[in-house]
């Protein structure tokens, strides 16, 4: 019902607007189409500059309402962040610049030379000096760009630090995997043959790898606070991509191709919270290239926290390979030996064998 | 001199000679009947109009989709019963699913991308245009002219066709990247939505090389006599660069979607490795899904060009015509499309810049693209200095042509954040991205090609539009595609994500839902005034105001010295020949110069 009431109020609406316009031509007519012209035209030249000037106010206000809402009102929560919020600085003065300049110029010169039967268009085809100008000038100023963007580019995808903490993260329609490396620092080998997430083995890590054993798994990111972190990013079916909005970084996630990147967090999850003066604030990691249908869904977090923080948090939680062995003989528990043995532990042979027939 | 002479009576003779041999060859026109008229017509204004109307059908109904998503966007806890009548499983309990949203948003990006701007708007102007303006009968080759429109009807068969397949059309984004659209496991409208995408635009790529290829020889070869390159319209110019760079991309995207028709149905690893899908151990190993982000990009970025570039030559002479003076610095116009012609093949991994790419190949893609900025902003101040101290007349296409260089201005110059790769790690796939490329690539050369066509319908029809209607058409336009798309840069720099259909569970980008209804709100008026464009065009053909001059806009381009209702063949007698480029208005004060006027001794040179 309401649906053919909402029809008949546009078609009436769509009536009354082409009776308006057929009715206006018919006076253009009456009138003598030059007249009609010159008074069609004044009106149009001054909804030029209306038009700049509601567009000037509606700028102004439109600022007011989003400004505060933008990253803008909060530091950028890693160094790389803060390097990225100085280009964005930049760039906006120099486009903001060139953008009132030439938009006000376009629409005052619409409203300051409209038709008049008075005023002969002055002919100017060429001016190599003006052509010139506008040439040189941005390109200066885009050669600063560039320059300052190159800079901080080969700063940001540059090395990490030797010292980085190392944080593997698996994206998968429609969550992350994070895997960090244990007391060796080094995360262990992985076939994505061996991929059996029913059996504990979600990222299909190798457990043949001794390197493998003391591996931890998580669905949450934990990063220590003014720590470089290095992030070793993987995809399992589609591509993803991490994107960390706070701290101004983002990487695609790809499968079979392990993609990288590198910061340094410089607030915890709870000065964020200060400094936001939001107590829910929470660290996210947004999937931020389109991957199914759950794209949108596709939330991580991240806890950035001190060191004894993190240190407590990690201690209590199990390897992976300890917790998938346990679960595989659960009557002899002989995991404390099999951890340290870097041969096949026998109770993963069926595991594998499992894998490869199918 | 004596042979110059020679050379041009020789010439004229030949053109005569054409001429009769044309005559010969179509003496039957009175009795043309309606399917070789209307329907598989070789007259180059006719296939101009079948794929304005083609486009003008396929933008209805992108811009349809559109809408629709806005009511997800903007009013996420409404139900809308209404939908579930209409689609049934896809807006089960009124509102949309998540696979229906994502389809509907690669559908209208495919839509508006290739059926609308590329097909509708160059196919349109390219065909009308070309002959008219550089005097030739017609294209180089009407029976390929035909095909390609034949072949443009095939891709858009078979799009509108998967609209209906149980599983629905492709919906993994219009760049369609693999794995998401390899893998019929990872997403329903990977299985034969895809297929039927693939096909279309494989058909639609022919389309589009068959016209190209005619563009390109009928602009070279059948130019009139007198009519020099450097005497050409900025129209064709910007048409002959377009159909340049469409002739040597398309081919890397048909390349890139055969590939990824044998790695969903021949079992290949072109680009799948490694693949664990739904649990699923796929044998896939050493493709590359990047590989794919190549070749798509190497003709998706030279065709945000072959969108735009059409505009911006029609928006040169529109400004021109209308403020009664030449078009400031024609050469440097020229010579910027060159230059942005030739970028166009060298910025393509600027998508990619956090695909992985190694850095230091990203930092050349970074200084290529911002180059882009210098020819940009030549022929934005190029065309401020042709308005300026002009005698501006506020025809329907002249106000879509100010507009387009409003919106060319802000959508460009936030191109210049996006390709440096520093601020490109932090904007990537943000709403900032939506907001440029709707901006300065869709609704820019949206007011292009209406500019366009509010100016050549008299030509198309022998009618007028009604004004007044494309009065409120700009003007709710212009100011609705600036609500719409302006807050959306500071939904960007929030760091809000595209292509989500619902924010509500994120901490950091729930707070812009009162900005999302707005928007959502505008779109949908905007889409109903388009609307109106619509009605104002069909009405027009038959009750328009009739032209009653050859020359309404008292424009020096050869396409007004020909008849009002010009027949195939164009001009009844010899092809008019060309004396000087198509700028003189407002020259030693005399209003306007036709190029077919011979130079006078007492004329002043510039």
């Amino acid at each position: 019902m309401t649906g053919i009431l909402i029809t008949s109020i546009l078609a009436l609406a769509f009536i009354v607007i082409f009776q308006i316009a057929k009715a206006s031509e018919y006076v253009s007519v009456l009138k003598g189409e030059e007249k009609a012209f010159q008074q069609s035209n004044r009106i149009n030249a001054f909804l030029f500059l209306s038009f700049l000037v509601l567009g000037l106010v509606g700028a102004w206000w439109c600022n007011k309402l989003f400004y505060g809402k933008t990253l803008f009102v909060q530091p950028a929560a890693s160094d790389h962040g803060e390097k990225i919020d100085n280009m964005l600085w930049l760039t906006l003065a120099v486009t903001g610049l060139v953008f009132f300049i030439t938009q006000i110029l376009l629409f005052w010169f619409a409203y300051k030379y409209q038709y008049s039967e008075k005023r002969k268009a002055h002919f100017f085809a060429h001016s190599n000096k003006l052509e010139l100008i506008w040439t040189v000038v941005p390109a200066i100023f885009l050669t600063v760009l560039v320059g300052l963007g190159l800079y901080y580019w080969f700063g940001i995808t540059g090395p990490a630090p030797k010292d980085a903490q190392l944080v593997e993260i698996t994206g998968k329609q429609f969550n992350w995997l994070m895997r960090y490396p244990g007391k060796d620092g080094v995360l262990g080998r992985k076939n994505y043959r061996l991929t059996d997430a029913s059996n504990g083995n979600a990222l299909g890590v190798d457990w043949e790898d001794g390197s493998s054993h003391d591996d931890i798994e998580s669905t949450e990111m934990h990063l220590v606070v003014g720590k470089p972190v290095q992030l070793v990013i993987n995809a399992q079916d589609v591509i993803h991509d991490v994107g960390l909005v706070h701290f101004r970084m983002k990487m695609d996630a790809v499968p079979g191709i392990p993609t990288t990147m590198w910061f340094t967090p410089k607030y915890t999850t709870a000065q964020m919270k200060e400094i936001t003066g939001n107590k829910d604030f929470v660290y996210e990691i947004s999937c931020d290239q389109m991957c199914g249908s759950g794209h949108y869904s596709m939330r991580g977090i991240v806890i950035v926290e001190t060191q004894e923080e993190y240190d407590r948090w990690i201690s209590g939680i199990k390897p992976q390979y300890k917790t998938v062995m346990e679960a595989k003989a659960p009557a002899a528990s002989p995991a404390a030996d099999t951890l340290k043995s870097v041969s096949m532990p026998p109770a993963a042979k069926p595991l594998a064998q499992n894998l490869t027939v199918k | 001199m004596s042979t110059e002479i020679t050379q041009h009576s020789h010439a004229a003779t030949l053109q005569t000679e054409s001429h009769g041999h044309h005559e010969g060859d179509h003496g039957h026109h009175h009795e043309e009947s309606f399917i070789s008229k209307y329907v598989f017509s070789q007259d180059h204004k006719m296939i101009a109009k079948q794929f304005l109307i083609t486009g003008m059908i396929w933008g209805v109904i992108g811009g349809l989709f559109s809408v629709l998503f806005r009511l997800q966007l903007g009013y996420p806890d409404m139900t809308f019963p209404i939908l579930e009548d209409m689609f049934g499983k896809w807006a089960a309990g009124g509102r949309i699913s998540n696979e229906f949203y994502y389809a509907l948003v690669t559908m209208h990006g495919t839509i508006l991308v290739f059926f609308v701007l590329t097909a509708g708007l160059s196919g349109t102007f390219a065909n009308f245009l070309i002959p008219l303006q550089v005097g030739a009968r017609d294209m180089a080759s009407p029976f390929l002219n035909m095909l390609s429109y034949w072949f443009f009807f095939l891709a858009s068969v078979i799009m509108f066709a998967s609209l209906f397949l149980q599983t629905g059309p492709a919906s993994g984004g219009w760049t369609i990247y693999p794995p998401l659209s390899a893998l019929g496991q990872a997403s329903e409208g990977s299985k034969l939505g895809m297929d039927f995408w693939l096909v279309s635009m494989a058909m639609f790529i022919v389309s589009s090389l068959l016209g190209g290829l005619n563009y390109i020889t009928t602009i070279l070869n059948m130019r009139t006599k007198g009519m020099s390159m450097t005497r050409m319209p900025l129209t064709i110019w910007a048409i002959f660069f377009t159909a340049v760079l469409g002739v040597l991309s398309f081919p890397v995207l048909l390349s890139g979607a055969i590939l990824l028709l044998f790695d969903r149905n021949l079992g290949t690893s072109f680009y799948l490795s490694e693949i664990v899908v739904k649990g699923e151990i796929l044998p896939n190993e050493g493709g590359s899904a990047i590989l794919f982000q190549h070749l798509f990009w190497f003709l998706g970025h030279p065709e945000v060009y072959i969108i735009l570039m059409p505009a911006l030559g029609m928006v040169s002479e529109i400004l021109s015509v209308n403020s009664r003076k030449p078009i400031f610095g024609y050469l440097a116009m020229v010579g910027s499309l060159f230059a942005i012609a030739i970028l166009a093949f060298l910025v393509w991994a600027h998508h990619m810049f956090v695909t992985g790419l190694n850095p230091f190949l990203g930092a050349f893609f970074v200084l290529l693209t911002l180059l882009i900025a210098v020819p940009s902003a030549i022929k934005v101040f190029n065309w401020l200095t042709t308005i300026w101290r002009g005698n501006l007349r506020f025809t329907p296409a002249m106000l879509f042509a100010m507009g387009f260089v409003s919106l060319f201005i802000s959508g460009g110059l936030t191109g210049i954040f996006l390709g440096n790769s520093t601020l490109d790690i932090h904007l990537h796939d943000t709403y900032f991205v939506v907001a440029h490329f709707h901006i300065v690539m869709g609704v820019a050369s949206m007011f292009g090609m209406f500019a366009g066509v509010y100016h050549w319908y008299p030509k198309m029809y022998g009618r007028y539009m009604n004004n007044t209607l494309a009065y409120i058409h700009f003007w709710v336009s212009l100011a609705g595609a600036y609500l719409i798309f302006w807050p959306m840069h500071y939904f960007g720099l929030a760091g809000m994500p595209r292509r989500y259909t619902d924010w509500s569970n994120w901490q950091s980008f729930n707070m812009f839902a009162d900005a999302n209804r707005a928007i959502s709100t505008v779109a949908m008026v905007v889409f109903a005034v388009q609307l109106l464009f619509i009605f104002n065009f069909f009405y027009s053909i038959w009750k328009g105001r009739k032209v009653t001059t050859q020359n309404p806009w008292g424009a020096n381009t050869l396409e007004w010295t020909a008849p009002i209702r010009p027949g195939h063949g164009n001009w009844p007698g010899d092809i008019p020949e060309v004396h000087r480029w198509a700028y003189d208005y407002g020259k030693d004060g005399r209003e306007f110069i036709p190029q077919t006027e011979a130079v006078s001794d007492s004329e002043s040179k510039h």
